[in-house]
């Protein structure tokens, strides 16, 4: 009988094999790929077992962490200023995921990042509870707080950059959601969820980053770098030889103008004004290659920009006619960007040309406030000379001293610059256009921010008078006070 | 007779017993225990458990007690069983006593009973009684041959025992329970070893005509016609319980246990054929008709569908168990088994496991499994006796086929089924029986291993040791 015995000796021995193979294939091979299981609760439990880390805002903290008595998940999300900061921080939620920088930096936060090992380490041996490190935003609260009073009620968005390192100072959109009204798990949380799911305003859209609108004239300072650029035009105060009214190319429509005085005007002045004749001949001078180029080195057609959270893609349309070059050129027909990217070509002419990345993350530090990260300022590109940027500073500080973005002068030896827009948008301009400005503001030190502001729809303004340099020139100007009172 | 030799045995000089051996490793036995028992404590409160004296004190009793019998009743024992078992009955009771302390648990049960109490206080008089009946099958069991006589009456317990639970209402979807008052017994673990025993008497008898009698078709051996009327009653059994207790657990170890069993009788190839061919059938059989079945191939194949999602979550929870477990663990305490919450501790313990020993800790499990079985074999191959190697054979087996059956559901190697982790997972009816099981494998061990007696001056022997070379 012990020939039959060992076979099955043999047979228990492959048995208890298959269940060996099955161990590793599970915990080793596989474990990745259920530890990030969507069913997984692990992760949500993960992230709220200890205290969570903070987001920093100058210095303070604008998260915070409570206990709870929940079995699951130990610790809550709150936050200070939520729906101000929103825009920012995103949101954690027991319930809903996380996303933006909670996401993002979820490993930070939550203390599981491989970068906080040695920390964790440590904690092992002296016995401390586990807790996540904080992150250190660029944003400065007093900006943020000037564009969010700015907004107010209006729904719209909010951008400022520091020209000369790329840090983002403000990030406001409106209406906003306070991320403290799901943060649990609860009936109420869900509510407020589904609610916010259903608005048709959507304030959960971070419109700085993720909403993409058409500029308008604020589009033509680019158009108008890229004729200096180019050499389309060599002398920002001699006529630029356009007729009136200018015929787009290869069509018999012609280029209308809001205003009078625009045949034969000099670029100065056709910024001045706001001419969209002249900006449509130019952008046909420079060509449609060009003037793409341009944009794209300002940032345009970039669908991988991380601030960390990612910026939606502006769009300068790579394939038209001339005509639809023309009309794009005053940011019209397909053109469409982000807030964010209004300031970075703001903060690109008011950096002499020098385009630095944006971001928001100044540095990742340890709970034991460590620096484990720091990001160092990065240029992006440079679009421009100094020279053609210099000289498009002088056409936009020409714009807020004597023409429609007259309300965001500063004075006391502070130069603006800026630019004003009316998008008008829907079948037939049906819809209320949205009013957009952009500006700069430069001391003797150099610039020392740049700012995208629109104003989507303002409630109670009549048609006729929503205009960039109404609305949003002002929330501009206080955002770009505040920066300059907070450097003194 | 003044020149003994005995061709059959080892050797008649002084065998080693190896009982100290034993005890030293019981020592280990005894003590991984209670420092995987302080090492909880400290991950959950971070001091020393309060309980870990009377805990280390009962594991360590328990073991004395039994090692005592052993050295005095079965002198020649297998000195690996008896530490592996203790070992694994340890750790489950730790396991099972972590997972009493999990609010998730604690809140789960409040919430769909009413109350909470914890099971690891009963899982240690489970395996008081276990021990005691150990001792009980040593003590009263001097020679496992006069288990024989009992051939028939085990094949009528037995039949009783894996009838009885389709009387009784189901518990959790499937019938593998009787209720007796407060008592719950699941008589399919006690069933497993009667049934062996009933199997070895029965082939011991029966093997040189299933053997022997048979035709040769295209190079295989088949059974007669009337010969393959036992298998086709076990056959016919396991397919009963599979449709009526929907247990699909006891059928496939009540079937590959008589393949198994009957193989080694006849060692005649052409039954496992026949046996794999049957229990095919009968699966795909059963599978076409009954839904519990169906339900539970479904919940295999698709884990984390939306649909098994609705109805039952655990394969999936016990899938994630593991993966959180990684290569070393989260370490006891620290993990989140429990949030397969409904048999945490008892079917789906081998998650906890995974998830907080990690992959080295259920390499180490699974190894531990395999050697009881090896050590079984391995006594089966020692013994003297075909009943003996028949009964040896039988109980590991049948042992091997559980955990395979168990792991292998927990894991989603197989379809899951209603059966426990043998020492580990919660449930009196699985301790007890199965150091039944392991205090049979024992005396057979130690019957296989004693030197042999010298023969009785009998004529005949001499006569018989005349003929041989």
């Amino acid at each position: 009988m012990n020939k039959p015995l060992r076979r099955i000796a043999i047979f228990c021995g492959i048995l208890i094999l298959a269940l060996l193979v099955r161990t590793n294939w599970l915990q080793y091979v596989e474990a990745d790929n259920l530890n990030e299981n969507d069913r997984n609760r692990r992760i949500q439990i993960d992230r709220y077992a200890s205290e969570r880390g903070n987001i920093i805002v100058d210095g303070k903290p604008i998260t915070g962490s409570v206990k709870t008595d929940d079995t699951d998940f130990v610790f809550k999300r709150t936050y200070v200023d939520g729906p101000m900061w929103a825009p920012v921080t995103g949101y954690a939620s027991q319930a809903f995921d996380a996303n933006q920088l909670e996401k993002l930096q979820d490993g930070i936060l939550s203390g599981n990042s491989d970068q906080l090992f040695f920390d964790r380490t440590m904690a092992m041996f002296t016995g401390d509870k586990k807790k996540g490190g904080n992150v250190v935003t660029t944003l400065n609260g007093a900006a943020q707080k000037a564009a969010w009073k700015g907004l107010g009620k209006k729904k719209g968005a909010v951008a400022a950059i520091e020209p000369k390192t790329g840090k983002i100072l403000a990030l406001a959109s409106t209406p906003s959601y306070d991320p403290a009204s799901f943060a649990g798990y609860a009936a109420k949380d869900e509510k407020a969820w589904n609610a916010l799911d259903k608005d048709k305003n959507k304030p959960t859209l971070n419109r700085a980053l993720r909403e993409i609108y058409p500029p308008g004239s604020t589009f033509k300072v680019l158009t108008a770098a890229a004729a200096l650029e180019h050499g389309a035009v060599k002398n920002i105060d001699e006529p630029t030889d356009t007729p009136e009214p200018y015929i787009l190319p290869n069509t018999r429509t012609p280029m209308t103008n809001l205003v009078t005085g625009c045949e034969n005007v000099s670029l100065k002045k056709a910024l001045e004004i706001s001419c969209n004749s002249v900006f449509a001949k130019l952008a046909d001078d420079v060509g449609r290659e060009k003037m793409l180029e341009t944009a794209e080195k300002f940032g345009f057609n970039d669908p991988e920009l991380f601030t960390p959270v990612r910026v939606s893609e502006s769009v300068y349309d790579k394939e038209m006619e001339r005509s639809e070059n023309s009309l794009s050129a005053i940011g019209q027909f397909n053109t469409a960007t982000t807030p964010l990217q209004m300031a970075m070509v703001t903060s690109a002419i008011a950096n002499d040309g020098k385009l630095m990345k944006p971001y928001m993350v100044d540095q990742l530090e340890s709970p034991d406030l460590d620096v484990i990260e720091k990001t160092e300022p990065e240029e992006m590109s440079r679009p421009i000379s100094p020279e053609t940027a210099q000289l498009v500073q002088q056409m936009m500080e020409n714009v807020v001293e004597s023409g429609s973005g007259k309300r965001a002068q500063i004075g006391g030896g502070v130069k603006v610059g800026g630019k004003t827009g009316t998008a008008q948008h829907g079948a037939n301009n049906s819809k209320r256009p949205y009013a957009w400005f952009i500006s700069y503001a430069k001391t003797g030190d150099g610039s020392q921010v740049a700012v995208a502001v629109i104003v989507e729809d303002a409630g109670g303004t009549a048609r006729d008078d929503i205009s960039g340099g109404g609305l949003a020139a002002p929330v501009a100007k206080d955002v770009m006070q505040a920066v300059l009172d907070g450097k003194e | 007779m003044s020149v003994v030799t005995n061709t059959t045995t080892i050797g008649a000089i002084e065998a080693p017993s190896r009982r100290n051996t034993e005890l030293m490793m019981l020592a280990f036995a005894v003590a991984v225990p209670v420092f995987a028992y302080i090492n909880v404590g400290l991950a959950l409160d971070g001091k020393l458990p309060t309980g870990v004296l009377g805990y280390g004190l009962g594991l360590g009793l328990l073991a004395a007690v039994a090692h005592l019998v052993v050295r005095k009743f079965a002198k020649y024992a297998d000195p690996l069983l008896l530490p592996l078992a203790v070992l694994l009955n340890g750790l489950g009771l730790v396991l099972i006593w972590r997972l009493d302390q999990s609010q998730r648990l604690i809140q789960r049960a409040e919430y769909r009973w009413g109350s909470f109490s914890p099971d690891a206080p009963k899982q240690m008089l489970y395996s008081a009684i276990g021990i005691a009946l150990f001792v009980a099958v040593l003590l009263v069991l001097k020679d496992h041959r006069i288990l024989q006589r009992y051939t028939y009456i085990s094949m009528a317990a037995s039949l009783i025992l894996l009838v009885l639970p389709m009387f009784f209402p189901a518990r959790n979807g499937a019938k593998i329970w009787i209720s007796l008052g407060p008592i719950n017994l699941q008589p399919g673990e006690f069933a497993k070893i009667i049934i062996a025993i009933f199997f070895s008497g029965y082939l011991m008898v029966k093997r040189d005509a299933l053997a022997l009698a048979s035709r040769r078709v295209m190079g295989l051996y088949l059974p007669r016609g009337r010969d393959l009327g036992p298998i086709l009653v076990v056959w016919a059994m396991s397919i009963l319980i599979l449709v009526f207790e929907t247990d699909l657990g006891t059928s496939l170890l009540f079937f590959g246990l008589f393949v198994i069993m009957l193989y080694v009788a006849t060692e005649r190839t052409s039954w496992i054929i026949f046996g794999l061919l049957m229990s095919a059938a009968g699966a795909v059989g059963v599978a076409t008709f009954e839904p519990h079945v169906q339900q539970r191939v479904q919940f295999w194949l698709n884990p984390f569908a939306e649909e098994t999602w609705r109805q039952s979550d655990q394969i999936g929870q016990a899938l994630m168990s593991f993966g959180a477990g990684g290569t070393l663990g989260t370490g006891l305490g620290q993990g989140n088994s429990d949030l397969i919450g409904f048999a945490a501790n008892s079917d789906f313990i081998l998650s906890t496991v995974g998830e907080e020993f990690g992959l080295a800790g259920m390499m180490a499990f699974l190894m531990i499994y395999g050697l009881i079985v090896e050590r079984g074999v391995r006594t089966a191959l020692a013994a003297r006796d075909p009943f003996g190697k028949l009964l040896a054979v039988g109980l590991s087996g049948a042992f091997a086929i559980q955990v395979f059956v168990v792991a292998g559901g927990v894991m989603g190697l197989i379809p899951l089924t209603g059966m426990t982790m043998p020492f580990v997972a919660a449930g009196g009816s699985s301790v007890i029986a199965n150091w039944a099981l392991i205090a049979i494998l024992i005396r057979i061990s130690d019957t296989a291993r004693r030197p042999a007696p010298a023969p009785a001056p009998s004529p005949d022997a001499e006569m018989t040791q005349v003929v041989r070379p």
